[in-house]
């Protein structure tokens, strides 16, 4: 009987620490997918590693409760998504808060094109067309937005993207047409 | 699919996907300006993900902090001695109330004395003119009484 029951606590341990490492595992592998997509969808250095440290706090308090019906990357997704909309909610209930936004600028933004073997005046103008998608994006609906970046800079599958935001496919593929559609005329009328 | 499973896509151009095509942008140049943004977009994430993280955000609340410690500290300050000098002044109202008061009590007090001592003079003197014209005799007196001697006479 003090032999099954240690057994059985030495069992516990070591799933603990199999969880534990799991969850490591999760964290390194998943964590720079995670801030980019904060990081896009707030231009928000400070906000962005903010969120990202909640969205794994909150993972790892319900590590137990995920069964893997969805992919981790997926299930973090949707955990991203909601902390950002909950971020946005509480911001616009304290007003004075609007005024103060720490978002980069859309030109700092731009800046990041890798110069590659494109010439000078091909990546002037990519970083113009970039920064006119960027505009755009921020234009944008939060919903579209978060269809948007998740299909074209995480590079999502729809049905991926139907469950991190837990709409249908249908309401998706909606969106990021709606979303494109206007990236497009913003892009095109600029031209 | 769990989550150990590595993401298929990674590395995929979606755009090619022929089932995504009737919501994807067709337009060659499009599809270029988004897998610019997208570079962009990583790179700019790579950059700051792997950036030495500084303690500019902790400095700044420290900073707010500070000043908000001194403001209220200030505001404390200020208010423990402003309290004082009213709690002094208070008291020294108070005093001065209770002074006055006093005096106040005191000069009528006097006054009733100085009321009591010259109602008391009056009565004394009042006193001592009857008592005098009492024991003066008249001025025809000696007079009276010469006549009635003559006469008996």
């Amino acid at each position: 009987m003090a032999a099954g029951t240690a057994v059985k606590a030495i069992d516990m341990a070591t799933a603990e620490e199999f969880a534990a490492d799991e969850f490591s595992r999760v964290v390194e592998r998943h964590r720079p997918q995670i801030f980019r997509f904060l990081l896009s969808s707030t231009r928000d250095l400070d906000l962005a590693e903010t969120l990202t440290q909640e969205c794994f706090l909150k993972a790892h308090r319900n590590w137990g409760s995920f069964r893997g019906e969805s992919s981790a990357m997926t299930w973090l997704m949707r955990i991203a998504i909601n902390l950002q909309k909950d971020h946005w909610r509480n911001r616009r209930m304290q007003f004075w808060k609007t005024t103060r936004t720490n978002s980069v600028d859309l030109d700092e933004a731009s800046e990041w094109l890798p110069s590659g073997e494109s010439s000078v005046e091909q990546q002037l103008l990519a970083r113009e067309r970039v920064k006119q998608v960027w505009q755009s994006v921020k234009g944008l609906s939060e919903r579209q937005r978060t269809v948007f970046l998740l299909r074209y800079v995480e590079e999502q599958e729809l049905s991926e993207i139907a469950e991190a935001t837990a709409l249908s496919e249908g309401t998706v593929k909606a969106h990021l047409s709606r979303a494109v559609a206007r990236v497009r005329l913003e892009l095109g009328g600029k031209r | 699919m769990s989550w150990t499973d590595e993401n298929k896509e990674n590395g995929k151009n979606l755009l090619e996907q022929p089932a995504l095509r009737a919501v994807d942008a067709t337009d060659q140049e499009f599809e270029a300006t988004l897998k610019d943004f997208r570079t962009s977009v990583h790179a700019w994430s790579d950059a700051e993900f792997h950036r030495p993280r500084t303690v500019k955000v902790e400095i700044r609340r420290r900073t707010w902090r500070l000043a908000a410690g001194w403001a209220l500290g200030c505001v404390l300050a200020a208010g423990g001695v402003s309290g004082g000098l009213l709690e002094q002044h208070h008291q020294r109202e108070v005093v001065r109330i209770a002074v006055e008061q006093k005096a106040a009590a005191e000069r009528k007090q006097l006054q009733e004395q100085e009321a009591r001592a010259k109602v008391s003079d009056e009565v004394l003197l009042a006193g001592v003119d009857s008592d005098v014209s009492r024991d003066v005799p008249s001025a025809m007196e000696p007079l009276a009484q010469l006549m009635v001697d003559d006469g008996t006479k």
